[in-house]
């Protein structure tokens, strides 16, 4: 196998995740976390991809669909939830959305 | 089939249909299926002995197994031998005599339904007591009289005294049941079989020691049911039931069932010569005790109680001196005339309206005549008068105790003379001088009059019923010469007592009350029974008391259990109190536990070796 290494794949596949785990730490507007987490999904889909192109094994991509699947169902899901939320409250930051607690 | 089992049937039938019924009937249907109920089982006794005849040796019935645990078979036995028999009559017989004054005697109070069913249930379990062929369903009948006897004493419920007197009638009860129950599983271990039938013949072979053992514990048994010395404390106090109550349970049938059971186990004692010692020594020391305290009381009922408990200890003496069938004997004279003493001062006490103080009667011979006159037979009979019932069975007691030691005849000659004195006493400070009290006194009904008097002729005349004869197959005699002196000495301090009496309470009233002045504290120690209520309220009562309050309440209970289970829910909600505070609403605060969580995952894989 010649060009891209798998490395530089899994490297950059690590910036995206983090960057998404920043980004759902660090922000506070709902939709721009909700984007962190897909960011998250991909990173994680890239992996699978490369180690199943790697591999030369099916697997990977099977897995990356699900994911797809999943982050597409999540995504009309959260969102629906996200419109309620804006709804009701009229407002889109996280940290004044906290009335489930003890 | 003599179809034993009818005789204790009828009275727990009579039980069932008074229990059950009475509550909404007449008295008079009340009195019929109680009194009914005992005449057909008296009247089922004597056709039973009757056919069986002779009965030189036992005649068993076993109905079913009742339980069985490897070899030990326990049946549902009856039998009848000459013993049984005299118990059955006697048992019966006064029963249903008492049956029959208690209709008269009850007629005024509540609960009359509740009191004949009781008392119906007492015959029951009596007669299982006497007829059963085995330690166990002797037991049964054993436990039953004593709950009867805590129902009855604590019949009048709503006064405090008579319900406390019941639970110390159960309870000082429980300690002479646990030498029981120690003295059967001795007799199962080295015997392999509760049966009569099967232990008693073959007592002859065991060790010494073992049958020691087995005869002082059954004699626990047999004292706390007797009321001997040291558990006789219940019996005084267990005069708060009614006196039908007292004359048949507490004077006539159930306390003789310690009599009935040493004389059963005969055959255990005689080879264990220590524990008849000790039985006799008992039977002396609680026949002159308690009738030292009776010199001093001034309640009827509780002179006949220390009495009672005093001529039991005479039975116990000459059971411990060998001499069997002579205390089965006064067992039966003193069933006469114990219960007619009880039931004449029921009568005295119905004549007043309740009252029980000696110290304000007198004068009351003319008023109710025929309780004098029958009284008096008792009283006769009790002091030994020849040749009244209580000469007989009195006086073969002291011989075979003067053949077993002359010290123990002189001692039992003295409490017959002081027996003599505290009955008379009592006969003199109720029927004699000038009335005392503020009451019309007025003559029991017939009802009450007739049970009496054939009580009467029963005391005067039941000496002349040889028994010791009759259970010689049982109890062989020994060939005794008839020693006249003996018979007149003790004869001789009957009349004494009945002499000093009539001297002290009616010739010169005064003398009494200058002559326990004079003997001051000795009379204040009888007159206190010796204190021994006070002392085993001290040594016994207040400790367990104290105990269980400060240790098993406070201590084991509040500490220690509900610590126990206080602390396990304290340290749950303490430890959710601190766990609840990540539950703070917050989603990145719960993204950032996430994220913690997953670094540490992480590092422990990558610790443990990248999973591999």
């Amino acid at each position: 196998m010649t060009g891209v290494p798998l490395s530089w794949y899994l490297i950059l596949s690590a910036i995206l995740f983090v960057l998404g785990v920043a980004g759902f730490l660090f922000r506070r507007n709902i939709i721009t976390a909700f984007m962190s987490i897909e960011l998250m999904l991909n990173a994680v889909n890239l992996t699978f991809i490369a180690f199943s192109y790697q591999l030369q094994q099916v697997d990977g991509h099977l897995f990356a669909f699900f994911v797809m699947v999943v982050a597409a169902a999540e995504a009309a899901v959260g969102l629906a939830i996200i419109l309620t939320v804006f709804k009701n409250r009229n407002t889109l930051n996280v940290d004044e959305v906290n009335s489930m607690k003890y | 089939m003599q179809h034993l089992w009818i005789i204790p049937a009828f009275p727990l039938l009579g039980f069932l249909v008074n229990g059950v019924f009475g509550r909404r009937r007449a008295n008079a249907f009340v009195n019929a299926v109680a009194i009914g109920s005992v005449l057909l089982s008296l009247a089922w006794v004597v056709k039973t002995l009757m056919a069986l005849g002779s009965m030189e040796t036992a005649y068993v019935e076993r109905y079913f197994t009742w339980f069985q645990s490897g070899d030990l078979r326990i049946g549902f036995d009856f039998s009848v031998d000459r013993l049984t028999a005299v118990m059955l009559l006697v048992v019966t017989g006064i029963g249903s005599l008492i049956h029959i004054y208690a209709a008269g005697y009850m007629a005024h109070e509540g609960g009359y339904y509740r009191f004949f069913a009781y008392l119906n249930l007492f015959m029951f379990f009596m007669l299982v007591l006497v007829l059963s062929a085995n330690y166990i369903l002797l037991f049964v009948g054993w436990e039953g009289v004593g709950l009867c006897s805590y129902l009855l004493v604590g019949f009048y419920f709503l006064r405090k005294s008579a319900t406390n007197a019941g639970m110390k009638a159960f309870i000082v009860n429980r300690i002479g049941d646990f030498g029981f129950s120690l003295a059967m599983f001795l007799i199962v271990i080295n015997f392999g079989s509760l049966d009569f039938d099967k232990v008693l013949p073959a007592a002859a072979g065991k060790p010494e020691a073992v049958l020691t053992a087995i005869g002082l514990l059954l004699l626990v048994g047999a004292a706390g049911k007797s009321a001997q010395f040291p558990l006789y404390v219940w019996l005084p106090d267990a005069m708060e039931g009614p006196t039908p109550v007292s004359a048949l349970i507490h004077a006539a049938t159930m306390v003789t069932a310690g009599v009935y059971l040493i004389a059963r186990s005969a055959a255990i004692y005689t080879h264990a010569p220590q524990a008849m010692e000790v039985v006799a020594g008992i039977g002396l020391l609680t026949a002159a005790f308690a009738a030292t305290i009776g010199l001093a009381q001034n309640d009827i009922k509780k002179v006949f109680a220390y009495s009672t408990v005093s001529q039991l200890g005479y039975m116990f003496l000459g059971l411990g001196v060998g001499a069997f069938s002579a205390g089965i004997f006064h067992l039966m004279t003193h069933a006469f005339f114990k219960a007619l003493l009880f039931l004449g001062a029921g009568s005295v006490i119905h004549a007043l309206e309740g009252e029980q103080d000696m110290r304000q009667m007198g004068g009351l011979w003319n008023k109710i005549p025929y309780t004098f006159a029958t009284i008096l037979c008792a009283a006769v009979a009790i002091s030994g008068v020849p040749p009244f019932s209580g000469f007989f069975s009195k006086d073969a007691i002291l011989i075979a105790a003067y053949e077993h030691a002359p010290w123990m005849y002189w001692v039992g000659v003295i409490t017959a003379g002081m027996t003599a004195f505290y009955v008379f006493r009592a006969i003199f400070m109720t029927f004699f001088g000038t009335y005392r009290g503020h009451h019309h006194p007025h003559e029991s009904p017939a009802v009450m009059t007739i049970p009496l008097m054939a009580l009467a002729l029963l005391s005067l005349g039941g000496g002349f019923i040889n028994i010791p004869k009759w259970l010689e197959p049982i109890f062989p005699l020994a060939e005794k010469p008839e020693n006249f002196t003996l018979m007149a000495i003790s004869v001789a301090a009957g009349l004494i007592g009945i002499a000093l009496a009539y001297v002290l309470y009616v010739l010169s009233p005064r003398a009494a009350d200058s002559l326990s002045a004079a003997f001051g504290p000795l009379y204040k120690l009888i007159y206190n029974k010796y204190y021994v209520d006070e002392i085993y309220d001290a040594a016994v009562v207040q400790p367990t008391v104290t105990a269980s309050r400060s240790v098993l309440w406070k201590g084991v209970d509040v500490a220690s259990i509900d610590g126990l289970v206080n602390g396990v829910a304290t340290l749950s909600r303490w430890f959710g109190g601190g766990l609840k505070l990540m539950q703070s609403g917050n989603i990145r605060s719960y993204a950032t536990w996430v994220l913690f969580g997953s670094i540490v995952l992480i590092i422990a894989v990558g610790l443990m070796g990248g999973g591999r």
